[in-house]
């Protein structure tokens, strides 16, 4: 890999790029433990995990770029046949099947919980707070808008049907956003070098220069 | 050098000898994604079945278990309730057609996942990236020699962190406290904790340096 380097992007020292490579992979494990303790309840006939509170978890901690990257390695680590995907499963098939497209849009949910949190720039826990409700919000109609059509499609079910059931997950995807919520920004005071991150080089200069 | 030994137990290929198993990774990958796409536009029973027959006759070619169906599980709940919904909403025909097609590229996927070892998907994905990585403004954020290491890493941390959690969960019940806000925070600070030691320790022995003059 030889980057031509350019002299008016700044370069992420080593101990910074082994940092990011650190903390992208031990979120994507975290969305693997995350999918594989899962929480049953009778209502729903699919099993009920915490793995979309660790995508918008990403997101909101790592920042747009490292918790896009965290994601789309845990479903690439599940596509290369490892059972990390929800209830133990894993492999391609979980992409052919009728939710594939919302495991497609967890990279983009971590993506716009990112860049609401970074838009937000830095604020106190409470704002903080907002900053991430608002982006997991987001997120998660993003996620339902590539998700459902993908079902709807997939299934030949139009797509008020599709809506319909998509409508028995929401509940449990109330519950855990408002965990992030709570979460992300104990975690962004805990660590403040978390926020001290910079945009990968290519996409750096305009936050550079501010 | 670009392949990454994946060993692990969790893994969901199981080695064989079969002309399926000795097909190139690159070569299912793709026949796969072309069947997805055909299956998108089967919306007629006997077609659908057709295809499904057609993928059962290579998952018999490839002599797999029973036990390779397991990481179908999931999908296969989710079909059942949804093919249930359709017989209710469009009859028995569009239900059979459905749940046929889609029987079909989930049983595609689950055949190319058990008869291709880990660390050779691994591998097309590598190159995936690098064909990636050649484009002009990804090459700087693109880079596919720390994936492989990245990937090891990933396999290596999903046990760390699921003792991580016991651990939390101990403790808060030690502490005679419960409920998820007990043991959810102090799992990710040390989560966190855990990443960024990690990283130091990436850094001292020089690993992406290695990956990416290699």
């Amino acid at each position: 890999m030889t980057a031509p380097a350019t002299t008016r992007t700044p370069r992420r020292t080593p101990a910074e790029r082994a940092r990011d490579l650190a903390l992208i992979a031990t979120f994507a494990a975290l969305t693997a433990a995350c999918a594989l303790t899962s929480v049953a309840f009778s209502a729903v006939p699919v099993p009920v995990t915490l793995q979309t509170f660790a995508v918008l978890l990403a997101g909101a901690v790592l920042g747009p770029w490292r918790g896009t990257a965290a994601i789309g390695l845990y479903l690439a680590v599940g596509a290369a046949g490892l059972p990390v995907f929800a209830g133990g499963t894993g492999g391609l098939a979980s992409f052919a099947g009728p939710s594939g497209g919302y495991l497609m849009a967890f990279p983009f949910a971590a993506l716009v919980v990112g860049l609401a949190v970074r838009a937000a720039g830095r604020r106190g826990p409470l704002g903080t707070g907002v900053a991430v409700a608002v982006g997991v919000t987001a997120a998660t109609a993003l996620t339902y808008a590539v998700g459902v059509p993908v079902l709807a499609a997939r299934t030949a079910m139009d797509a008020a049907a599709a809506w319909t059931f998509n409508w028995g997950f929401v509940p449990f995807d109330a519950v855990k956003a408002a965990l992030v919520v709570v979460a992300a920004p104990a975690v962004l005071r805990a660590f403040p070098m978390l926020r001290g991150a910079r945009a990968p080089r290519a996409l750096a200069p305009e936050i550079a220069a501010a | 050098m670009s392949r990454v030994r994946v060993a692990t137990p969790l893994g969901l290929h199981i080695p064989g000898t079969s002309v399926v198993h000795r097909a190139p990774a690159g070569l299912k990958l793709a026949l796969l994604a072309a069947l997805g796409t055909v299956v998108a536009f089967v919306r007629e029973p006997l077609p659908a079945l057709g295809l499904l027959g057609f993928v059962a006759a290579t998952w018999l070619l490839a002599r797999l278990p029973l036990r390779a169906l397991r990481q179908v599980r999931g999908v296969a709940v989710l079909l059942v309730a949804l093919g249930a919904f359709r017989w209710w909403a469009a009859g028995p025909g569009a239900a059979v057609g459905m749940v046929a097609g889609l029987s079909a590229v989930v049983l595609a996927a689950a055949v190319v996942t058990a008869t291709t070892p880990t660390d050779e998907i691994v591998a097309v994905l590598v190159r995936g990236l690098r064909a990636l990585a050649r484009v002009p403004l990804l090459g700087r954020v693109v880079v596919p020699e720390s994936f492989a290491l990245a990937v090891a890493l990933v396999l290596r941390t999903v046990p760390t962190l699921l003792d991580v959690a016991q651990g939390a969960r101990d403790a808060a019940r030690a502490r005679g406290v419960r409920g998820p806000r007990a043991w959810l925070l102090p799992t990710l600070l040390r989560t966190v904790g855990h990443a960024v030691r990690t990283g130091e320790a990436i850094h001292a022995r020089g690993l992406l340096d290695t990956a990416r003059t290699s």
